[in-house]
């Protein structure tokens, strides 16, 4: 393998590394606030691409607006999620909660067949990103370089949000401990929403930039991806922002690595990230950002 | 101020509170003195909402709680410092006394209540960028009252702020108490170190099993028999 054809596979990895990492995050914070796995987060991501797909080419609206329409109506749906199918069993056992975010995740994959139609659709191609540019040998689409970009600003504004507004300050007190919360005045429901609203348009624009990447959208796309980057997550530290991007990071990379290098094994393309995952936890139990699970005395 | 009549609470079947009455005046010290499980922090969840009784009537200056989400009651200058502290060990110290502000938008009131917390307890200005699970159990305490003042309360309840505490500590925490009292906070004091909370409270309410059984003023009840062979813990010298 050339030093040309590796930087190739290597900027894949990484842009497909930054698509984990948004949707990761996602995970990452819900099951920071309430200690659920939102199975439905990969099919919210999915809903993304429709959304997109139906105000391009079907409503014609110029791309960046939809793309801003897209972000804050999947941002709505997060919340919609969360207020039907979780805020109504907050008290009851978790078990419960999870099996709420399967069912929700097979509603919403039935609904887009249904609303939609099973057939694939072709996600509409914008030149402007998708055209290639030539680096020497090195063709690589613009959005290549532009997905990473745009992940990691995304993610400087998260960690601003968290770390230095109030409303990051409320869902950090809120993912410690509800009640106290609600004595400093915390309106700890909408915090919730808060935190679904930004889970879900970060998976919006993960996805509008998915089907950029891999113009051909159906009901069920949700549903590999969403395993994958929630992998990322638990691979990354569950529950922390910057475990779910590094553990985003390393699966794209190592998923497009191996290929690279061992062709004969791109049918086990999606095997590798559940092999992966098995050996961080075997050696990390709690992935490589957790915090160590101290017994309380 | 503060008015309960005829509280009922159950978990599940099981009466907490069996019909209590309870008045807090403005501008006291009031404590509420009892043994594990009389009722005591059932009372105070009730006050500030966590807890929804099944009977009875709560009002703050006339007008009903019960029907009242928690944020509203906090809203209104009823602040909890809930028992075991429950700091937020993964904000910084600072953080944990503006998160205390949460519901308040007069800035410039708010720095200057914050450096009066600051003078209250150095050791929170010290330590303003430790995360607060780093402090200690008495650390915490401090922090837990300082984040309570910062939300400006009219009505201050505490819940055992002793609990674990060594004995220096404790008597530290008693003269905050007072202090923050002379400043025209109204407290509501849950202890079971009956003796130190009934010196410095002007009325004092005995609870055992769900029911009030005594009320007096501080200085009666500390005289009182059943209340000195029961809390006090010690025999009245013949």
């Amino acid at each position: 393998m050339t030093f040309n054809v590796f930087l190739q596979h290597l900027t894949n990895g990484i842009s497909l590394g930054s698509l984990y990492a948004l949707v990761a995050i996602g995970y990452t914070m819900v099951y920071g606030i309430l200690r659920l796995i939102n199975f439905a987060h990969g099919d919210i991501f999915m809903m993304a691409t429709y959304f997109t797909f139906y105000s391009i080419v079907i409503f014609g609206v110029p791309w960046y607006a939809a793309f801003m329409a897209v972000i804050v109506v999947t941002g709505a749906l997060g919340i919609l999620l969360e207020a039907a199918a979780y805020r109504p069993l907050r008290d009851a056992p978790r078990i419960s909660i999870m099996i709420s975010a399967i069912g929700a995740s097979f509603l919403l994959e039935n609904l887009a067949i249904v609303i939609f139609g099973g057939r694939p659709k072709a996600f509409p191609a914008l030149e402007l990103f998708t055209k290639v540019i030539k680096l020497g040998t090195v063709s690589i689409q613009r959005l290549t370089f532009f997905i990473p970009i745009m992940t990691l600003i995304l993610l400087f504004v998260l960690l601003y949000l968290i770390n230095h507004t109030k409303s990051g300050m409320a869902m950090r007190a809120v993912s410690k401990d509800f009640e106290t919360s609600r004595l400093m005045g915390i309106d700890v429901n909408r915090t919730i929403s808060f935190t679904f609203g930004i889970g879900s348009m970060l998976a919006a624009v993960g996805g509008i930039m998915w089907g950029m990447k891999f113009p051909q959208i159906q009901p069920l796309m949700g549903v590999m991806p969403g395993i994958k980057c929630f992998i990322a997550a638990v691979i990354g530290g569950i529950g922390n922002i910057h475990g779910a991007v590094i553990g985003g990071f390393i699966l794209g990379l190592v998923e497009i690595l191996l290929i690279a290098f061992l062709p004969d094994l791109t049918g086990y393309r999606d095997a590798f990230a559940f092999i992966l995952l098995i050996i961080v936890l075997l050696f990390r139990p709690t992935g490589i950002m957790g915090e160590k699970i101290a017994e309380k005395v | 101020m503060l008015k309960i009549d005829n509280l009922v609470v159950s978990y599940g079947g099981i009466e907490a509170l069996k019909g209590i009455n309870l008045e807090v005046e403005e501008g006291k010290i009031v404590t509420l003195i009892g043994a594990n499980g009389a009722g005591k922090s059932t009372t105070l969840r009730s006050i500030v909402g966590l807890v929804k009784p099944k009977s009875g009537t709560i009002s703050y200056k006339g007008k009903d709680l019960l029907s009242e989400k928690t944020q509203n009651i906090v809203r209104q200058g009823i602040t909890l410092v809930p028992e075991g502290r429950r700091v937020f060990p993964n904000l910084t110290v600072l953080e944990n006394l503006k998160i205390g502000a949460f519901t308040r938008a007069d800035s410039k009131e708010m720095s200057a209540d914050l450096d009066r917390v600051h003078s209250t307890f150095p050791i929170l200005k010290e330590r303003g960028w430790q995360l607060a699970g780093t402090l200690s159990g008495g650390e915490q305490q401090m922090l837990a009252v300082g984040r309570a003042l910062m939300s400006k309360p009219k009505l201050l309840m505490m819940d055992e702020p002793s609990l674990g505490l060594a004995p220096l500590i404790v008597k530290e925490i008693f003269e905050i108490i007072k202090e923050i009292h002379r400043q025209g906070v109204t407290i509501l004091l849950i202890e079971q170190n009956a003796n130190a909370a009934l010196h410095i409270a002007d009325v004092g309410y005995v609870l055992e099993t769900g029911r009030i059984t005594l009320k007096g003023s501080g200085k009666e009840l500390l005289q009182n028999e059943a209340v000195i062979s029961a809390y006090l813990g010690k025999k009245k010298a013949k």
